[in-house]
């Protein structure tokens, strides 16, 4: 008995290893929506001439029922283009959520989707690339897009992603006028990884690249929590930023609005991710780093829908295999100013950059950096030809030299600019 | 840039701040196990507090509230547990872990059923005065451990003064003497006159409703922020279970134990400033795979586990019939 008992310890405690990331329990790995198409039997209402025969599929990491995070914005994109389409999510959006990064379980899940009638598959989540890759042969007859991933062909199977670090360098913007503002050159940066991977350090260095082109001496303190989500210890992290390196503004890349919480509860001030963050600190917040993912999902079903039954010119219509759009798109975008805790002409600032990035003659990753003047709102960009270097001091963008942002496009950044400093 | 003093100070007070919810939950599970329960179910029971409590508490404006409300609504929960395993007899592992599914289940429910008219904490003065922290008359000024020691928020006094309770009551009193009987042989304890039906239905409640109180802390620490992602308990509760080993179900020593796992836990965010400030003696913390931090308090506690098994009974606080049903028929 003692033995089982002794077992029975053990595993309680390999459990808790296991659930201490632990949120969701026990949805059911595949919830379809009812509706699918082929029951015959309803004759009386004929589908909808346009879309009645055209089925969308979504791949989840999460819950489809979740009310914040990275599965609640792309079901929200999703849904969101399908009824800008004309289409109703309700019977023309097909689901399997709670997917894990696992080679069998995205297989299952596609051949569920793809038994059901799906058109067009979208899969959210890095890990389920080699599994929409190889299903993509094994159903050419099926549009196939993974988010965040590489892999495509050139038939019926594209990858994307966004230059969110543009929005990052908006926002960069507002931290570092409010910096100079407070007179206080410390910026605080809870990041979930730092330069394990491209999407973290590129994002962490267009910020500091933004708070720098407002305020010089501004250092930007990361403080990597190893973990995509977790509130604990995303709070934690915030309350060290502000107790050891008295930072005046944190910034973010994590789910929660744990540290614009502690930014307020401090008397400091911050910059978002993922949502517009005011809401839940009206007295801190200034700006957040944003996706629209709904521009691109209506674009990706419009062109599926245009492909007419013939999947292999989905990569046509989309007009390449990787759709890697930023703030000309309305892809990503800072979310509008908090006015009543911003510096003045913050958004002034930020509208003239916008406009500057849009116009596609400057980008974030270029040896020109950019200062303001400001006289009676009326902004002045100022370009000054500088080496882009890393925090050893390699240069890697000589002065005046070109954009490198295929390195965040190909995922190979991984440094970070000078005025970073991981902590 | 930073004052090496200053760095250690934080570091020192947060490793209080951030885990003493873990001591509740080991606590109120230490009382539980005593009783010969083993009741795997403190992440819902938890859950179920914080929720509920933090709920009660912003609706009433006052601390207090929250608390007995927290204390109650887990207490539940221990009632459920003993009904299933004390009066039904039903498996106490199953069970446990039936109540962590529920209470998560039910936290998850409430929150996103409330959705857009979730309260906000800094929305009750009653809840932000009672969480905010209270300094100790001049202890609270002495250097480093004034801050680190006299100058938290008051559910971090109560989470203490519950240990030394318990321990007190477990070790001094004639009813804790008889629950440790309760817990080591019903049978033995049963025929002296004992209660035990009540002893475990008394002890399962109590325990519970501390775990809650826990919960309720846990609230309070994430500002009453529900986002849905993670819950606030984010795997404490398992974490309380093996601290309770570790404790070797020693309500004194689930304080230390408490403040070993909460310095690996701060000590994952800390690394860095430390590493800054003693570059000379802690250099090598920046060099340290994060990982290891979240994996080292269980590798202590396996190794607890060991050693107490290889010294047999003498010495364990492991109650004998811990884990098993008692049927007073087949006594």
């Amino acid at each position: 008995m003692k033995k089982i008992l002794a077992l029975a310890l053990a595993a309680a405690m390999s459990l808790s290893l296991v659930a201490c990331g632990g949120g969701n329990t026990s949805t059911p790995a595949a919830s379809s929506k009812p509706g699918a198409s082929g029951s015959g039997a309803d004759v009386s209402t004929p589908p909808p001439a346009d879309s009645g025969e055209f089925k969308v599929g979504a791949i989840y990491i999460n819950s489809q029922n979740d009310t914040a995070g990275y599965t609640f914005q792309h079901h929200n994109g999703i849904t969101t283009a399908m009824k800008d389409l004309g289409m109703d999510p309700a019977t023309d959006l097909l689901i399997v959520d709670t997917v894990a990064e696992n080679y069998d379980d995205v297989c299952k899940a596609i051949d569920t989707l793809a038994n059901q009638g799906a058109n067009i598959i979208f899969g959210i989540s890095f890990g389920y690339i080699d599994a929409m890759n190889d299903k993509a042969a094994e159903y050419p007859d099926i549009c196939f897009s993974h988010g965040t991933g590489y892999m495509a062909n050139d038939t019926n199977f594209n990858n994307y992603f966004g230059r969110i670090y543009q929005a990052r360098y908006l926002a960069g913007i507002a931290a570092g006028l409010k910096s100079a503002e407070l007179g206080n050159n410390s910026i605080g940066y809870v990041a979930a990884y730092n330069t394990e991977y491209a999407e973290t350090c590129s994002g962490i260095n267009a910020f500091a690249l933004g708070a720098q082109s407002a305020n010089p001496d501004a250092t930007v303190y990361v403080k990597k929590i190893n973990t995509w989500g977790d509130e604990n210890l995303e709070r934690q992290a915030a309350q060290a930023l502000v107790d050891t390196y008295n930072c005046g503004v944190i910034s973010q890349h994590c789910d929660s609005a744990q540290p614009q919480l502690v930014a307020q509860e401090n008397n400091v001030f911050g910059c978002g991710y993922n949502s517009d963050m005011t809401e839940q600190a009206p007295n801190a917040h200034l700006t957040a780093a944003i996706w629209h993912w709904n521009v691109y999902y209506q674009t990706a079903i419009q062109a599926a829908m245009d492909c007419a039954g013939d999947a292999s010119k989905f990569v046509e219509k989309m007009g390449g295999n990787a759709y890697y759009a930023g703030l000309a798109e309305g892809f990503v975008d800072a979310s509008p100013v908090n006015e009543a805790v911003a510096a003045p002409d913050t958004a002034a600032v930020m509208d003239a950059v916008r406009r500057l990035i849009k116009s596609g003659d400057w980008d974030v990753f270029t040896g020109v950096k950019l200062s303001y003047t400001v006289v009676d709102g009326k902004v002045e960009i100022i370009k000054t030809d500088a080496d882009l270097a890393d925090n050893q001091g390699n240069v890697i963008v000589a002065a005046g030299g070109p954009s490198v942002d295929d390195g965040v496009i190909k995922g190979s950044m991984n440094y970070n600019v000078a005025g970073v400093q991981e902590g | 840039m930073n004052d090496p003093i200053n760095v250690l100070t934080l570091f020192l007070f947060n490793i209080i701040l951030v885990n003493i919810p873990l001591l509740y939950g080991t606590v109120g599970e230490i009382l539980v196990e005593k009783s010969g329960s083993l009741d795997l179910g403190v992440e819902g029971t938890m859950a179920i507090g914080a929720i509920f409590g933090y709920l009660a508490g912003c609706a009433a404006n006052s601390l207090a509230v929250g608390l007995l409300v927290s204390f109650l609504t887990a207490g539940l929960c221990g009632l459920l547990f003993s009904l299933l395993t004390v009066s039904l007899q039903a498996n106490q592992n199953v069970t446990g872990l039936t109540i962590t599914t529920f209470g998560l289940g039910l936290y998850f429910f409430v929150g996103k059923g409330i959705g857009e008219r979730w309260p906000a904490m800094t929305a009750s003065e009653g809840l932000v005065k009672g969480y905010a922290s209270l300094e100790f008359p001049l202890l609270s000024k002495l250097p480093v451990i004034g801050k680190a020691l006299f100058s938290h928020n008051i559910l971090v006094y109560l989470g203490i003064a519950i240990a030394i309770a318990v321990w007190w009551y477990l070790n001094f009193t004639k009813t804790g003497l008889r629950l440790r009987a309760v817990g080591e042989n019903p049978g033995a304890a049963d025929s002296v006159g004992v209660n035990t039906l009540l002893y475990k239905y008394v002890h399962l409640i109590v325990g519970s409703g501390i775990m809650g109180l826990g919960g309720f802390y846990m609230a309070l620490y994430m500002s009453g922020s529900f986002e849905g992602s993670n819950c606030w308990i984010n795997g404490y509760g398992w974490i309380a279970i093996a601290l309770v080993i570790f404790a070797n179900w020693n309500p004194a020593l689930a304080i230390l134990g408490t403040l070993v796992f909460g310095f690996f836990n701060t000590l994952q965010i800390y690394s860095g400033p430390l590493a800054g400030v003693f570059p000379g003696p802690l250099g090598w913390l920046n060099a340290i795979p994060p990982q290891l931090y979240k994996a080292l308090p269980f590798l202590i506690t396996a190794i607890v586990l060991v050693a107490s098994s290889v010294r047999k009974r003498e010495g364990s606080g492991q109650p004998a019939a811990l884990g098993l049903n008692y049927f007073r028929e087949e006594r």
